[in-house]
């Protein structure tokens, strides 16, 4: 399966369109990371559990939407698109989208 | 009283360590910059014929909002103006997310990354409520090829 964000893939033709094929996850961080964050909140810095957690949510995501293009006859996913949305207090949405293409 | 001594105690580690681990990370970012200058990095939607087949890559930080800044943004926001030290927090944020997505790339053994894009959002507890809290994820994806 090859993944790009770019509209086309050099060296490849798109022979058909399969459509939009996507991937989400929701993740909610635990207490022990929380209280991490509460003292990085005096200090600044990076908060790493969160880098850690949304990295994974992120390929947890990916995944889903490899599966989706995978179910639908796809071998490559072109112009992907990723996008993270607090849905309430302490959990998050990342979401990952694309179009499903057949490479000739 | 002891809520006043609080706030002073907080604001004073604040800047200390802030300010330290800021000019470690500065200097740091310098350096991997340094040994990734090799990398070539466009945002162009288009990528060059011929480089092989491309792969996706990404790199993301989450920072946090301190409390020190906080303040100082509060006042600020009275008159408005540049919050410089917000700036220069947001700048290193994603310089750490670019050159983690081109150490990404670099160990696929990529030299190209093309159609860079920036994704921000916020995350954790404050993040509902509009306020200045919590902290923020900076995101960098791209397609790498040879």
């Amino acid at each position: 399966m090859i993944l790009s964000n770019t509209e086309t893939v050099p060296g490849y033709t798109i022979t058909r369109n399969i459509g939009l094929v996507q991937g989400n996850t929701v993740r909610a961080k635990h207490v022990g990371r929380d209280l991490m964050a509460g003292l990085k909140n005096i200090v600044g810095g990076e908060l790493r559990g969160y880098t850690e957690l949304l990295e994974d949510a992120r390929k947890e995501a990916t995944s889903r939407m490899v599966a989706d293009a995978e179910a639908k006859g796809a071998n490559a996913i072109v112009n992907i698109r990723f996008s993270t949305s607090a849905i309430t207090a302490g959990a998050s949405e990342l979401y990952v989208y694309g179009t499903g293409v057949v490479l000739g | 009283m002891i809520e006043l001594g609080i706030t002073a105690l907080l604001l004073v580690v604040g800047v200390i360590f802030g300010t330290r681990a800021q000019k470690k990370h500065i200097a740091q970012l310098d350096a991997r910059e340094a040994a990734l200058s090799h990398m070539v990095v466009t945002n162009l939607k288009t990528v060059p014929e011929g480089l092989g087949q491309p792969i996706l890559v990404t790199g993301s930080v989450v920072i946090a909002f301190d409390y020190f800044r906080r303040f100082i943004a509060g006042i600020v926001m009275f008159v408005g103006g540049n919050i410089s030290m917000f700036e220069v927090m947001l700048d290193r944020a994603r310089r750490e997310a670019l050159i983690r997505l081109m150490e990404q790339a670099d160990a696929a053994g990529a030299r190209e990354v093309h159609n860079v894009r920036f994704e921000f959002s916020r995350v954790g507890s404050s993040a509902q409520q509009g306020k200045i809290g919590g902290g923020a994820e900076l995101l960098a994806y791209g397609t790498a090829v040879r």
